[in-house]
């Protein structure tokens, strides 16, 4: 409503409401930049995760496409191990928060504690993650077999390279506090990590569900989606 | 994220010293602005020159042997690609909008200066890979610039292996350049403006920019999505667009995948991508017509809400595109309604720019001779829209020279012309010297002129049933002789209009050394640009202090006022407060 | 002031243009004339918004040219202005879109009387099929898609088996009965559109798409692919003739069924080889050719391509023109061949002849020649060996001096140029991008490499 409020205003007026409606302006803001740019930024991310997910459910209502849940022979039926990877990136967004909590509270020790063991466990569910594509190939789950298989490697992969492109940034900020040796400069970036972090484990959480959904669940979000 | 360096201060700026950190690896948003623009205009160049080769052939069959219906298309499909992604896309926003959103909201760059700076490398490295394509075995692929699957990566198409593969690739590079400049764009504009710079007191052009950057933001995902899974189709042998067929008499193992599908992602992309190109243009348009009419823009709320009315409105019409594609018939319903829907918000800008020029005092400059062509092609192309956008009349239609005629006058000539009339009025501010005005009209004269001469017969080939894309036409019983005369002379009006480009190139070239001292805000304008402290625009762009905003960008010919423009950063003084209302007590 | 005498010029010359323009639709043909009207609508509507818009856009700017003793006028809005403005936009907008919209609902919903017919897009070919006396098509699949069933039908549906199949480029239709052609295509999108019937829709690759429509006009329409479908998109040419009923009903009769199709029996190679000898005089013993005579290679060549050229010779489409001095002395050779078994059986022994090494007799250079070899590899394949899916014969072995001539012929259409030769007709727009003699022969140079 605000939006409309300001769409509406009159700007060759010089009354008082518009002058109201400026922004009290003390210089730009870092902070506050870079949460407006990953929340556009996720938003792009998210835009890309849907598209994809639009065109798996468009995907699912040919008749060559065989989910990989359902059948007892399909890999995903039973999902321990998409579980047991998850479990390491939500310790992986865990960590991140509890380094994040340390920043704000002024505690290096926990800082370190928390980043480091986030790292560590996104690679981990890096690795896991590979080892899941390995796996599925040993089990002549290839690529171009059936389309869900070369979405789970698709949907696998752009995931990865998001959270790989997360550990960049991360690295990064590390090096700079490393540098600077100024914990205070570090909790703004860090929360904007945190953040991502979180994001990519809802992402995942995603994925996670339309890779282990049954074909009855799959037809049915397809045909909510008008497919 | 990381690299969060926003300057408030001027002596945090690192004024850089040297010739490489001044103009190779800058951070400086002007300089990369510029970077972006001899880029993008070079690389445009190179697709002039291709639908120049492709005109030859067109209009002069069975002459030229260099050209076969292999470079034909090859030719046919860069130069699509080129001009829509690779110039207007980057000229518009990465060159007008990395130049003019600091400026004209008063900020001293953009918020994340290195983020900008790697922007314009990705950009850089996009268009190589691309024009790498050229050199590669079998050449650039000549899938025509919609690139649909299953051709487009299948024998039988010129570049079907590696050029295929570069010109994704490149694709994907390119949309990452994008995102990155756009964060940037959409940061700075919602976070940096300067002290009284309300979202409605904002020029059009930033408006025109905001929004066009947001619809790529939100429509780039779908043409990287779909590059993506062609490339997997391509280079893995999955199946997402491929279905079972018999290539060349060869049966291939894909099985069951949707090339429709394909046509969905990318026209998802493809529509708002006309409005990415035409936002920013409707912005800057605007934006001269008011300087040089002496009067505020006509309706300027009106034409803030028409450009987000489109811009929200284009993401629910890509389908136009798929009349005859084999979707379901039913779409055609929907989606012949919002296109047709779309047409009021664009039609009220049209008028409301003919409204602008209404008892205005309008001085005939290049870049206002240049603006009143816009109007004239811009309402030509968009007229022709209806016919298109009107599912029936699509059917005889579609895939015809009406096509291309139509996209060409609202999409090329239309942008074109904009962005000559911005180069022309931004010039003075850009180099601090002004154009030759006698070599700036002749130069319009040929190109308003001779798009024309262009394209209006171009829909008659269209009405008669012409298809696009085909390398010679051979004999059939309904097309006559003489429409082989009139692609000839569409072919010579082409070649008139690409030569006299050079003039332009001279011009900006030459004067950058030779023109006359331009001066301070030489148009007269209002807006925040031309108050720079230095022309052109030192690093900072503000000098010591922020410029601090007290009016709307349009206060032309304010009556009471002193002179016919008070610029954007003069306050209000007290025998104005009655002038404002002024149009207010007139309704 | 120049730009107002030329945006009014512009407006007055684009109006002359429109109503002296002899570039409009083609006659109709079909039952689609009111897409016709709703084109007029629209035309009317919008051609008077651009009438009004830039004249007064030029009068705008007569009017208020530069006056150094005049101020503009400050009106930053004018709501009732604008409204109205919107209004009438939308009124227009309306009157355009409802009739469109009417029409559409026709052209989606198929009359059920409607005959079902099938037309099959390939690169870069037409063909077709028509459901038989049972009015039922069968069931095909790309997988089935074999050299003996370019439809892919299903051997084990019985529906299929009368099936007219026709494998040239020209449908017939009969005329006043409407009809819903089925598009399917077997490699990748193209377009099946005649201008004269006003609709067109894509076939595509995977699923099968329709368009509908009567005739309304006896006569031969060109088809054109008007979905860019590769190199030679614009080659891709069929012809839809409108027959009235009895005409209609004889062309049926000749046309092949799917069991006649696979009722055609295998030629016999060694009764082939008597009636060869009256070709090995010119065309030599191993049909390796022989420059002396004009008498090309054989040797090497498909069955299906020397078929489908005796067939041509005995029928007048090729060795008819009057300059084809060489094809001339081979049409009443072809002719000495009494029947379709007649030319089963020499081909037959033609095909078990040794495929000989050409000679170079020109002089050009093979690199320049590869890459005008592009364009022909998508059809006649990278190491010029044919390819029976396009109907390309196979080009290395070939003597030089052969495929020189026949260039020339494609290039000035002695050969080629008949209606009923398809793959002549693509030859003849393929052949027209060589434009001079050293391009050709650094071609063959090419050629005489693979």
């Amino acid at each position: 409503m605000k939006a409309l409020k300001i769409l509406r205003s009159k700007p060759w007026l010089h009354d008082s409401e518009v002058a109201v409606a400026a922004p009290q302006y003390a210089g730009p803001d870092t902070a506050a930049a870079g949460r407006i740019a990953l929340r556009f930024f996720l938003l792009v991310v998210s835009v890309l995760f849907f598209l994809f997910i639009i065109t798996f459910l468009s995907r699912s209502q040919y008749p060559d496409f065989e989910a990989l849940a359902g059948a007892p022979w399909q890999p995903f039926t039973d999902p321990s191990r998409l579980w047991f990877n998850t479990g390491l990136l939500a310790f992986s967004s865990l960590a991140m928060q509890l380094g994040l909590a340390g920043a704000h509270r002024g505690k290096l020790n926990i800082v370190v504690a928390g980043i480091s063991a986030a790292a560590f466990f996104a690679v981990m569910f890096l690795v896991a993650q590979l080892d899941l594509w390995l796996h599925l190939q040993s089990m002549g789950f290839y690529v171009g077999g059936n389309p869900a298989n070369s979405y789970f490697y698709l949907l696998t992969a752009v995931h990865g390279l998001h959270l790989m492109g997360g550990l960049m940034v991360l690295s990064n900020v590390v090096f700079r506090v490393w540098y600077d040796d100024e914990l205070s400069s570090l909790s703004s970036p860090l929360q904007l990590c945190t953040t991502y972090w979180h994001f990519l484990l809802v992402i995942w959480l995603v994925v996670f569900a339309l890779l282990t959904s049954r074909p009855e669940t799959i037809n049915a979000l397809a045909a909510m989606c008008g497919f | 994220m990381q690299h969060v360096a926003i300057a408030d201060q001027i002596d945090e700026m690192h004024d850089p010293q040297s010739f490489v950190t001044k103009y190779i690896w800058s951070q400086d948003h002007k300089v990369i602005a510029i970077q972006y623009s001899l880029t993008a205009i070079f690389v445009g160049l190179v697709a002039l020159v291709l639908s120049g080769l492709m005109r030859l052939q067109l209009g002069f069959p069975d002459t030229f042997d260099f050209i076969d219906p292999t470079a034909y298309l090859q030719f046919v499909t860069m130069h699509g690609m080129i001009m829509v992604i690779y110039l207007l896309t980057a000229l518009l926003l990465g060159g007008f909008g990395n130049y003019m959103i600091p400026l004209m909201i008063g900020a001293r760059d953009m918020v994340f200066p290195y983020l900008n700076m790697l922007s314009y490398w990705m950009y850089l490295l996009s268009v190589l890979v691309l024009l790498s394509s050229f050199f590669a075995p079998g050449g650039p692929t000549g899938a025509g610039w919609t690139l649909y699957p299953p051709q487009a990566i299948l024998q039988g198409t010129p570049g079907y292996d590696w050029g295929i593969i570069l010109m994704l690739a490149s694709l994907a590079i390119f949309i990452i350049a994008f995102t990155m400049g756009g964060l940037n764009y959409v940061t700075t504009v919602l976070q940096a403006r300067t002290h009284g710079m309300t979202l409605m007191r904002m020029p059009l052009t930033i408006w025109g920019i905001f929004t066009a950057t947001i619809l790529g933001l939100l429509a780039f995902p779908a043409l990287l999505v779909s590059a993506i899974m062609m490339m997997l189709d391509k280079v893995l042998g999955t199946s997402f667009f491929m279905p079972a067929l018999v290539s060349l008499g060869e049966s291939l193992d894909y099985t069951g995948g949707s090339p429709v599908l394909f046509q969905h992602l990318f026209w998802f992309f493809g529509h708002p991508e006309v409005y990415i190109v035409a936002l920013p243009a409707f912005g800057m348009v605007s934006d001269v017509l008011a300087t040089h009419a002496r009067k505020n823009i006509f309706g300027y709320r009106m034409m803030v809400w028409a450009i987000v009315a489109i811009g929200g409105l284009s993401f629910i019409v890509w389908a136009h595109h798929m009349y005859v594609s084999g979707m379901h018939p039913a779409f055609g319903f929907f989606f012949a309604t919002t296109t047709l829907i779309i047409a009021i918000p664009t039609a009220i800008k049209v008028y409301n720019w003919v409204l602008t020029l209404w008892q205005g005092n309008i001085h005939l400059t290049v870049p206002m001779l240049f603006a009143i062509g816009f109007i004239f092609t811009f309402t030509h192309g968009g007229l022709t829209g209806l016919f298109l956008g009107n599912v029936v009349i699509d059917l005889p239609l579609s895939d015809t020279y009406f096509v291309v005629a139509h996209f060409h006058m609202v999409m090329g000539v239309s942008p074109v012309m904009v962005l000559f009339a911005a180069i022309y009025h931004w010039y003075p501010l850009i180099s601090g010297r002004m154009f030759n005005v006698t070599l700036g009209k002749a130069h319009f004269w040929f190109t308003f002129l001779g798009t024309y001469a262009i394209y209006l017969p171009m829909h008659y080939l269209g009405f008669l049933g012409v298809p696009r894309r085909y390398f010679a036409m051979g004999s059939t019983d309904f097309i006559p002789e003489s429409a082989q005369s009139l692609n000839a002379s569409i072919t010579i009006s082409a070649l008139i209009v690409g030569v006299s480009q050079l003039l332009f190139l001279y011009n900006i070239f030459w004067s950058l050394r030779h023109g006359k001292q331009a001066g301070h805000n030489p148009w007269g304008a209002t807006s925040l640009e031309w108050q720079t402290p230095d022309v052109p625009p030192h690093h900072g762009n503000w000098g010591a202090e922020l410029p601090r905003v007290y009016r709307w960008a349009y206060d032309y010919s304010v009556p009471g006022a002193e002179h016919d423009f008070i610029p954007q950063n003069h306050p209000v003084t007290d025998t104005e407060g009655t002038a404002g209302d002024h149009g207010e007590s007139e309704k | 002031m120049v730009i107002v005498v030329v945006l009014v010029l512009l407006v007055i010359g684009s109006l002359l243009f429109h109503w002296l323009s002899p570039w409009w639709f083609t006659p109709i043909a079909s039952n689609w004339g009111t897409i016709d009207t709703t084109i007029d609508i629209t035309l009317y509507i919008t051609g008077f918004v651009f009438v009004a818009v830039n004249l007064f856009l030029a009068y705008a700017i007569y009017r208020f040219r530069h006056d150094p003793s005049r101020r503009a006028h400050y009106e930053p809005e004018n709501k009732k202005l604008e409204t109205w403005l919107t209004a009438i936009t939308a009124v227009g907008v309306a009157a355009m879109l409802a009739p469109g919209l009417i029409v559409w609902a026709d052209f989606v919903d198929v009359p059920e009387d409607a005959d079902e017919i099938e037309v099959v897009g390939a690169q870069w070919q037409w063909n077709f099929r028509l459901p038989g006396a049972d009015g039922k098509l069968g069931e095909v699949d790309a997988r089935y898609i074999a050299p003996d069933n370019p439809f892919g039908m299903n051997a084990n549906d019985p529906a299929g088996n009368d099936d007219v199949l026709v494998s040239s480029n020209e449908l017939h239709l009969p005329i006043d009965r409407p009809v819903k052609v089925l598009l399917r295509s077997k490699d990748v999108l193209h377009d099946f559109a005649v201008p004269q019937f006003r609709v067109k829709m894509d076939l595509v690759p995977g699923m099968v798409t329709y368009v509908w429509f009567t005739p309304t006009r006896t006569g031969k329409f060109d088809i054109l692919c008007m979905e860019l479908c590769g190199i030679a998109h614009y080659a891709m040419r069929g012809y839809v003739v409108v027959d009235t009923a009895e005409d209609f009903d004889s062309w049926l009769a000749e046309q092949t069924t799917w069991s006649d199709m696979q009722a055609i029996p295998a030629g016999n190679a060694i009764a082939g080889k008597d009636s060869f000898a009256v070709c090995a005089s010119c065309h030599g013993q191993q049909g390796e050719g022989n420059v002396a005579m004009n008498a090309p290679s054989l040797a090497g060549l498909p069955d299906w391509y020397i078929a489908r050229q005796l067939d041509h010779y005995k029928r007048g489409i090729r060795g008819a023109h009057q300059d084809d001095v060489y094809g001339k002395q081979m049409a009443p050779m072809a002719n000495m061949l009494a029947d379709a078994t007649a030319v089963r059986n020499i081909t037959a022994y033609i095909t078990t002849l040794e495929a000989s090494v050409p000679t170079s007799t020109l002089d050009g250079d093979p690199s320049r020649g590869a890459s005008h070899y592009n364009s022909c590899g998508a059809c006649h394949g990278a190491q010029a060996q044919g390819n029976y899916a396009l109907q390309a014969p196979r080009l290395a072995g070939q003597e030089d001096w052969y495929l020189k001539r026949q260039l020339h012929n494609f290039r000035l259409g002695i050969r080629g140029a008949h209606k009923e030769d398809t793959y002549g007709h693509q030859m003849v727009l393929m052949a027209r991008s060589l434009q001079d003699d050293q391009s050709i022969n650094d071609l063959l140079a090419y050629l005489n490499t693979l």
